[in-house]
């Protein structure tokens, strides 16, 4: 796995926000095919070193590159076409778009009807295409077992079933990489259970390499193939689970002063 | 409510292709094409008046499909649709007087280049937002007025412009009656390219924007691109009613496109439901018939004594006037989803009759 190059490279990442520094010199990198979470206690820095692979914040110093290509200065919808997908802490669905309406966007950049031929709908392709691409957003509402709302309107739904949708909405994009952030928290036992399982099946099956923040340390150490640990905005330890379990300095600062790992006040994504 | 559906029970649906369609049921469908075939006899069966009265629904419903498009839909702002729909008017019309194209296509071209001043005067909403955008194009009502008055190439300055009647293999369409079927198949058209609009890409873009730009952004989906985008396309079908428009009159003054036009506009669509197509059709019918029905209120209580008083008179005539400013408030404060909810609420209420959970 070493061997290869990695998909993505994050070198000496700064984010500075007025006074704040959410991030200082922070560098890592994940392989393709990995399952790599950031953990870190609240207002660490995950969030932010997400939004800059995501291109929703650029660094104030340093660079990402993705596929060997660098990103740094690419907004956020050309970094979905090169193939990086998300979810947010908060949700961030189409309120009132469907479910499927809201999956149907995901493939956005991979269908190519327009505001021409759309509009033609029988005459210009767009129907054909369209309907190829729900079969596919389809197969991503099965994997995810919510066949049952799909034609609900997202923003009535449960909390726990948005998070849902906000996955198949990302997965409908087909990304490379994907960006989970707490794709947990707010949970139950047995939600959880059901979003660990998607998350190795869409690592395992789907190819899809995954980086995911996650505050439910049990989760995080059961299925990750490797760990980093963000505090005050630095890096203070990255490796195995195992391996950061044992580090000190992760001791210290994370778990030691672990109260609760349950829900989190929400902030901007 | 959430996976709620309305379809009779035993109608499932089998394709993806039976779940894309436009109308629910096959028997919405029918209704649907009924419909326009019954609104195809108005012509045989009730007198001018209301085959005028069509006229008019037909190239405001247009214009304000266009609209709710960029406001209901994309979630962004213009108060000077009006000035756009002007713009088609005089565009149809020098298009068709210096150049001799058939007025029945520099209908559609004149769409395309109020297509293209509204892209330009959507610029700024690339960039701002909520009030900004609203004062950007209220500018953009007042510039293009002031062009009017100017452009004495474009638009005859202050004389106006004559437009051409409409002419379909070599037969010139002067009479409303035959107008009201050039108006009704421009209806279908747009409405129908504009409901498919909304059910592919381009459209889910839009709703995509005005839900959480963010996340849309993140999606792919350039929102420079589709800000602007929205304004082209409103502006198109701005173009197309107003151009209609001008080719029904046979004449264009600028007087008609003020600022009061495009808060009519806005109206229409607030009152049939922003965000909804057949909504802004209802909308617009609303926005027609309501002073229609007040002058006939007002007319029929003249045959008593004390409504002949020029005070009792005025006041009427007032009413009249308010009664659209009227009509919007309550619609804000009582159904601000519009007629096109209600609607939606008195089928869900028939379907479940006579169980109301
Ligand atoms: N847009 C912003 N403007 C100003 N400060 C910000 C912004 N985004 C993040 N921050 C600050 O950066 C720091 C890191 O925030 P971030 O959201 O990345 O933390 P986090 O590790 O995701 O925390 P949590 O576990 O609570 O989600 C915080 O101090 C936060 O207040
Ligand atoms: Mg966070």
């Amino acid at each position: 796995m070493t061997s290869q190059s990695p998909i993505l490279e994050i070198s000496d990442v700064s984010l500075v926000f007025g006074g704040v520094r959410a991030l200082s010199d922070v560098s890592f990198s994940v392989q393709p095919g990995e399952l790599f979470s950031i953990i870190g206690p609240n207002g660490a820095g995950k969030t932010s070193m997400l939004n800059c692979v995501s291109g929703r914040y650029t660094p104030t110093m340093g660079s990402v590159s993705f596929k060997g290509q660098d990103v740094t200065g690419l907004k956020p919808n050309d970094r979905a076409e090169l193939g990086i997908g998300r979810t947010f802490q908060n949700l961030a669905l189409f309120g009132h778009m469907n479910v499927l309406d809201n999956i149907m966007v995901g493939r956005h950049h991979l269908l190519k009807n327009n505001f021409v031929n759309g509009p033609l709908y029988w005459f210009g392709g767009a129907q054909k295409e369209e309907l190829e691409h729900r079969r596919f957003c389809e197969d991503v509402i099965d994997f995810l077992e919510i066949s049952h709302i799909r034609k609900a309107t997202a923003g009535t739904l449960s909390y726990g079933l948005r998070k849902r949708v906000e996955l198949a909405r990302a997965v409908a994009l087909r990304p490379d990489l994907i960006l989970l952030d707490e794709p947990m928290a707010g949970m139950n036992l047995e939600e959880k259970e059901d979003m660990a399982r998607f998350i190795i099946d869409l690592n395992e099956e789907w190819g899809m390499t995954v980086v995911m923040i996650e505050h439910d340390m049990g989760v995080v150490m059961d299925i990750s193939n490797r760990v980093m640990v963000l505090d005050f905005g630095r890096k203070i330890a990255e490796g195995l689970p195992d391996d950061v379990m044992a580090n000190k300095h992760v001791k210290k600062a994370y778990l030691g002063e672990e109260d609760d790992d349950s829900d989190e006040d929400e902030q901007v994504a | 409510m959430a996976g709620f559906s309305l379809r009779p029970c035993g109608d499932f649906r089998t394709t993806y292709r039976q779940d894309t369609r436009i109308f629910d049921t096959t028997y919405i469908r029918n209704a649907a094409i009924l419909g326009i075939f019954a609104v195809a006899m108005i012509p045989f069966v009730l007198d001018g008046y209301y085959v005028n009265l069509f006229i008019q629904i037909s190239y405001f419903a247009i214009a304000a499909l266009g609209l709710n498009i960029l406001v209901g839909f994309t979630g962004q702002i213009s108060l000077g649709h009006a000035a756009f729909f002007g713009f088609g008017a005089f565009a149809s019309a020098w298009i068709n007087n210096t150049t001799g194209i058939p007025v029945l296509l520099s209908i559609p071209l004149a769409g395309l280049m109020t297509a293209a001043v509204g892209m330009l005067f959507g610029l700024p909403a690339a960039r701002i937002k909520g009030l900004y955008l609203a004062i950007a194009t209220l500018a953009a009502q007042f510039i293009l007025e002031d062009f009017f008055a100017r452009a004495e190439w474009f638009t005859g300055g202050s004389y106006g412009a004559a437009a051409n009647p409409i002419n379909v293999f070599g037969y010139e369409i002067y009479d409303d009656f035959s107008f009201f079927y050039v108006a009704l198949f421009f209806l279908v058209v747009m409405y129908l390219l504009g409901t498919n609009l909304m059910r592919t890409r381009d459209g889910r873009a839009f709703v995509a924007v005005r839900d959480h730009y963010l996340s849309a952004e993140i999606m792919g989906i350039n929102l420079t691109k589709y800000r602007l985008m929205s304004f082209a396309i409103s502006s198109f079908y701005a173009g197309v009613g107003g151009a209609m428009y001008g080719h029904y009159l046979g004449f264009v003054s600028a007087e008609g496109f003020t600022i009061l036009l495009s808060i009519q506009f806005l109206g229409m669509i607030i009152i049939g439901g922003l965000g909804s197509v057949k909504g802004t059709l209802m909308g617009t019918v609303f926005m027609v018939l309501l002073p229609e029905v007040m002058e006939s209120g007002v007319s029929a209580l003249s045959v008593f004594e004390w409504a002949s008083s020029t005070a009792v008179t005025d006041g009427l005539a007032y009413i009249k006037e308010m009664a659209i400013g009227l009509a919007i408030i309550l619609f804000l404060i009582f159904e601000p989803d519009g007629l096109a909810h209600r609607w939606q609420q008195i089928r869900a209420y028939w379907k479940l009759y006579p169980f109301s959970y």
